[in-house]
C-alpha cells in the first residue's frame, strides 16, 4: 500500500487526517490549511503542488514571548512611527512561487499587516505593519504558524544589512558604458574617413567631446584601480591593479598630449573600453549567494531573548544582558543560551550541534549544561554560571589560532603581475633605447604605445570571467563558494578532513536498529503501546519504527514513569521495562556486561531482551567518494565528536587508509587542523555544526555541509548541500581545472599582446589598431572562458539544471 | 554641416537620458532584486484570468 501524500506539505502520511476530501499528515498541516481556506488563500495550493512547510512542532507559541521586550524590538525594527513599523525577516523556508504568494498576501489573514514584500533569492520578507493592530510577537507567531518561522538571532538584523547590493559598482559600470559607447561612436569618423581633412571643423569638436566624456571614466569609474594600486604600493606590494592604473594613466596622458599638440585623436576609446570591460569582469566575478551567510559567528545561533525567573516572576530580557547567577527557564525545543547549572530534573539535552554526538543525553539536577545544547525534555530551570560571550562554545571564536584572515583577494595572478610588469618595462626600455639610436623622434610614441598595448587587462579579464563562470557552475552543483579566491585555494588542497555526524551521515534519517533476542508480535505491540505514550524523542523513534512494521496497539493496564530512566509497564501478562541501562539495573535485571552502547534497553518479565540503537545513516556514495579522493592523491582524515562504537563499520566503508579519531571536542578538531598545517599540508575541512566551527575557520578551505531543511551553517568558505557530498571529488577536480582554463586563455591573450607589441615597438600603433585589438581580445577571452568552463563542467558531469 | 552638430548634441542628450534612467533605477533599489518581480508579475495575471473565467461562466 502506498501512503498518501499530505495535501499541505507533501510528506507521507502515517496517520491520515482528512478534511474536505484532502489528506493531511498532521493536525498542524490541517490547521494551516484551514486558516488559508478561511481567508480565501487557497491559490497557495494551485501555484505549486504541495507547497507547504511541514507544520510539525511549530506550535510552541510561548517561544516568542521575548519579542514583547522593548529593547529587543528596537534591535529588530528598522523604521518606527505611530502607525507603521518596518521589519525585515530572514525566512530560510522560502522555496517556491507559492511561498512568495502567501507571504505577500499576509494582509488577508491579518488586517494589521499593511504590506509584505519578499525577496526570493535573499529569502527575506519585509513587513510593514500597524503596531496597534498586531504586535511583533503576533506577527512572528503568524509567520511561524503558516510554516515560515523567521530566524531571529542574538546578532539581531545586523548581518541582513551587510548584504546590500554594491550600488557604487553599478554606477561605475553605467557611466563607463555610457562614455565608452559614445566615445567609440565619435571616433568612427576619424577611423573611416579617407582623408581626415574632409571632416573640417567637426574633427576638433569630436575630439574635445571625447576628451570631455573620458573624464568621468578616468576620475569616477577607474578610481577603484587607482586606489587599489596606491594602497598596494604603499605596502610595497605591486598588485595587478598597479600596471592597469599605469596603463590607464599613460593612455590618457598620451591622448591629451596628442589632442593639445593636434597630432592625433588619442586612444580615449580604448581607455574607456578597458575600464568598462574590467568593471564588468569584476562585477561578474563578485557573484554572491545572497541567501547564504558565510560569516556567521555564534551570535547567529543563539536566540535573541531568554525567559528569566526573577523573584518568582517569569520575564523576558535580551540574551546579551544575561548575568551570571540568573535563573533561566528553558522550554522544550529551546537552546541553552549559556553554560549553566541545572536546577530541576528532566534535562534531556541534544548536543549534536555542539559536539556531534548522536543521541540526546539525560543530565541529572545539579550538573553543568553547556550553551548550544537543545533541550528535548520538559521545562527546566538553569542557573547561569558564565555570560553568553564566555561560554565554552563561544570561547572558540576567541581562540587566538583563528586570528589570521584567509582567502582575501590575493590571487595567484598577483605574483604573475610582478613578472608582467618587469617584462613590460624591459620591452618599453629596449624599444626606447632602440629608437634613441635609430630615430629619437619615435622614443616617446614607442614607449607609451608599449605601455598602452601591454595592459594586463586581458589577464585580469581572463581571471575574473573564468572564476565567475566556475563559481556559477559550482553553484549549480550546490556548492556555494564565498568568493573566487576560495576556488583558487581549493586548487592547492592536499588533505581533506571530514566530520562524521551530519557530514558523512544524514542528520534527518536516523535509523533504529534492534539488537538482541527476537521479540514476538505480542511483545512488539506492548512496547509500541508504551512508547506511544511517551514524549521522549527516543520513544517517538521507536513508535515510528514500529509503525513502519505495521504493529498495532493494545491497552496498557499500568504505566509507571521513572523520571530520567524510562518506563515500567504492565500489559496483559507482560511486565515490560523500556528505558536506560540504569533502569534495568534498578530492577536488578542481569545484563550482558559486554553491551555498553547507549540506546533503549528492553526487558520483559524480568529478562533482558535487547536494545534499540540509533544509527545515523551514511549518505549514499560516501565510500566511493573517499576512494575517488584517495585515487586523486588526497589524504583523507575523519574527526568525530561521537563515541567510537561505529569505528569498525566506518573503517570498512572508508577503507583502511583513513585515520579515524573519535571523541574529539571542538578544540581538539581545531588543534588537529593546526597540527596538519604545521606539517605543511593544505587542509580542507568538511563539516557542519558549531562543533566544527573552529576547524572550519582554521582550515585553508572550510566547507560547511547543510541539509536544506536547516540552513544553519557556521562561518565557512563554502556551503555544500548534503546530497552533493558524494560529488565532492568531482567538484574539487572542476575547481582545479579553473587554473588550467586561465593558463590556456592567458596564452591567447599573450598572442594578442605580441601582435600589439609588434605595432607598438615599431612606433606604428594607430588609435584604430588599438581600438580594434581591445574589444576583439576582450570578447574572445570572455567567450572562450565561458566555453571552456562549460566543456569542463560537462566533461565532469557537473549538474546543470 | 552645422546640423550635424545639433544632431550630435541631441543624440548625446538622449543617451544621457538613458544613463540617468539607469542611475535612478539603481538608486531607487530596482536592481536589488532581479528575481522576485518576475514571480510576482505572474500572480496578478492568474488572478484576473480566473476572475474572467468565473464571470464568463456566470454570464452563460
Amino acid at each position: 500500500m502506498t501512503k498518501p501524500n499530505c495535501y499541505h506539505c507533501g510528506a507521507h502520511c502515517d496517520e491520515v487526517i482528512t478534511l474536505q476530501e484532502k489528506v493531511f499528515c498532521c493536525e498542524g498541516c490541517k490547521m494551516v490549511f484551514q486558516l488559508l481556506d478561511e481567508n480565501g488563500l487557497c491559490q497557495y495550493y494551485d501555484l505549486t503542488n504541495m507547497p507547504g512547510v511541514s507544520a510539525k512542532g511549530n506550535f510552541l507559541i510561548s517561544k516568542y514571548d521575548y519579542l514583547d521586550n522593548q529593547a529587543i524590538q528596537d534591535q529588530l525594527i528598522q523604521f518606527k512611527s505611530e502607525e507603521q513599523h518596518h521589519i525585515v525577516f530572514y525566512l530560510p523556508q522560502i522555496h517556491c512561487v507559492s511561498c512568495v504568494w502567501l507571504l505577500e498576501n499576509l494582509h488577508k489573514i491579518n488586517p494589521g499587516i499593511i504590506q509584505s514584500q519578499t525577496q526570493f533569492e535573499k529569502k527575506e520578507v519585509k513587513v510593514i505593519y500597524h503596531p496597534q493592530k498586531i504586535s511583533l510577537k503576533e506577527l512572528v507567531q503568524l509567520l511561524a504558524f503558516v510554516g515560515y518561522e523567521p530566524m531571529i538571532h542574538l546578532g539581531g538584523n545586523a548581518w541582513l544589512q551587510k548584504k546590500k547590493v554594491n550600488k557604487q559598482q553599478l554606477y561605475k559600470i553605467g557611466i563607463a558604458g555610457f562614455c565608452f559607447s559614445n566615445i567609440m561612436m565619435f571616433s568612427f569618423p576619424e577611423y573611416f574617413s579617407n582623408d581626415i581633412r574632409e571632416l573640417g571643423s567637426l574633427r576638433p569638436f569630436f575630439i574635445y567631446l571625447n576628451l570631455l566624456l573620458s573624464l568621468p571614466v578616468l576620475f569616477f569609474s577607474a578610481s577603484g584601480f587607482f586606489i587599489s594600486a596606491y594602497t598596494g604600493l604603499r605596502q610595497k606590494w605591486l598588485n595587478i591593479d598597479a600596471p592597469i592604473a599605469l596603463a590607464i594613466m599613460v593612455t590618457f596622458g598620451r591622448s591629451v598630449y596628442e589632442i593639445i599638440t593636434q597630432t592625433g585623436a588619442g586612444y580615449l576609446d580604448s581607455m574607456s573600453g578597458i575600464v568598462f570591460f574590467m568593471l564588468i569582469g569584476r562585477w561578474f566575478q563578485d557573484k554572491s549567494y545572497d541567501s547564504f551567510s558565510f560569516d556567521r559567528d555564534y551570535t547567529s545561533f543563539f536566540p535573541l531573548g531568554v525567559c528569566v525567573l526573577k523573584e518568582g516572576q517569569e520575564m523576558n530580557k535580551p540574551l546579551a544582558d544575561l548575568q551570571k547567577g540568573e535563573i533561566v527557564v528553558i522550554k522544550t525545543g529551546e537552546m541553552i543560551p549559556a553554560d549553566a547549572i541545572l536546577q530541576t530534573e528532566g534535562a534531556l539535552v541534544d548536543y549534536s550541534f555542539v559536539s556531534g554526538e548522536n543521541a540526546p543525553i539525560e543530565i541529572p539536577k545539579g550538573n553543568l549544561v553547556y550553551a548550544g545544547g537543545i533541550q528535548k525534555g520538559r521545562l527546566i530551570q538553569l542557573e547561569v554560571v558564565k555570560p553568553v560571550g564566555q561560554s565554552y562554545i563561544t570561547e572558540l571564536w576567541n581562540n587566538p589560532l583563528l586570528n589570521n584572515k584567509k582567502n582575501t583577494e590575493k590571487s595567484f595572478v598577483h605574483p604573475w603581475s610582478q613578472y608582467f610588469t618587469i617584462v613590460l618595462f624591459t620591452i618599453a626600455l629596449s624599444s626606447g633605447i632602440y629608437w634613441y639610436f635609430v630615430n629619437p623622434h619615435h622614443i616617446l610614441p614607442a614607449v607609451t604605445a608599449v605601455l598602452i598595448v601591454a595592459c594586463p587587462c586581458s589577464l585580469l579579464l581572463t581571471v575574473t570571467f573564468t572564476y565567475g563562470n566556475v563559481l556559477r557552475w559550482l553553484g549549480k552543483s550546490k556548492l556555494y563558494c564565498k568568493n573566487a579566491s576560495v576556488i583558487e585555494a581549493m586548487d592547492s588542497i592536499d588533505t581533506i578532513v571530514f566530520d562524521k555526524t551530519g557530514t558523512l551521515t544524514n542528520h534527518d534519517s536516523a535509523q533504529l536498529e534492534y539488537v538482541g533476542k527476537a521479540l514476538s508480535n505480542a511483545e512488539l505491540i506492548a512496547i509500541k503501546s508504551i512508547t506511544k505514550e511517551s514524549l521522549h524523542p527516543l520513544s517517538q523513534f521507536i513508535t515510528q519504527h514500529l509503525n513502519q512494521q505495521h504493529i498495532g496497539v493494545t491497552t496498557v493496564e499500568h504505566i509507571e514513569n521513572k523520571m530520567g530512566l524510562g518506563t515500567y509497564a504492565k500489559a496483559g501478562d507482560l511486565e515490560i521495562l523500556v528505558g536506560s541501562r540504569k533502569l534495568l539495573q534498578l530492577y536488578h535485571i542481569g545484563l550482558d556486561e559486554a553491551i555498553q552502547t547507549s540506546g533503549v534497553y528492553i526487558a520483559i518479565n524480568g529478562i533482558y531482551k535487547g536494545l534499540y540503537k540509533m544509527n545515523h545513516q551514511y549518505r549514499k556514495g560516501m565510500g566511493e567518494m573517499i576512494h575517488a579522493l584517495h585515487a586523486r592523491g588526497y589524504q583523507v582524515h575523519l574527526l568525530s565528536g561521537d563515541y567510537s562504537n561505529e569505528k569498525e563499520n566506518l573503517q570498512r566503508i572508508l577503507g583502511p587508509a583513513v585515520p579515524l579519531l573519535f571523541e574529539q571536542n571542538p578544540e581538539d578538531k581545531l588543534n588537529y587542523i593546526q597540527f596538519l598545517q604545521n606539517q605543511g599540508k593544505k587542509v580542507m575541512m568538511v563539516g557542519d555544526g558549531l562543533n566544527d566551527a573552529g576547524a572550519l575557520q582554521k582550515s585553508d578551505v572550510g566547507i560547511a555541509v547543510t541539509d536544506q531543511s536547516h540552513l544553519f551553517t557556521p562561518a565557512s568558505d563554502g556551503i555544500l548541500e548534503g546530497e552533493q557530498v558524494s560529488q565532492l571529488s568531482h567538484l574539487l577536480l572542476f575547481a582545479k581545472k579553473a587554473k588550467r582554463i586561465i593558463v590556456l586563455i592567458f596564452m591567447l591573450s599573450l598572442m594578442y599582446n605580441i601582435v600589439g607589441m609588434y605595432f607598438a615597438t615599431r612606433a606604428q600603433l594607430s588609435p584604430m589598431v588599438a581600438a580594434i585589438l581591445m574589444p576583439i581580445s576582450s570578447i574572445s577571452i570572455v567567450s572562450l572562458s565561458a566555453l571552456l568552463s562549460f566543456l569542463y563542467a560537462r566533461g565532469l558531469r557537473i549538474k546543470h539544471d | 554641416m552645422s546640423v550635424i552638430l545639433l544632431l550630435i548634441v541631441v543624440s548625446v542628450m538622449v543617451a544621457a537620458g538613458f544613463l540617468l534612467a539607469f542611475l535612478w533605477s539603481v538608486k531607487t533599489g530596482q536592481m536589488d532584486d532581479d528575481y522576485t518581480p518576475s514571480i510576482r508579475m505572474l500572480f496578478d495575471d492568474e488572478l484576473t484570468h480566473k476572475d474572467k473565467k468565473i464571470k464568463q461562466t456566470q454570464i452563460k
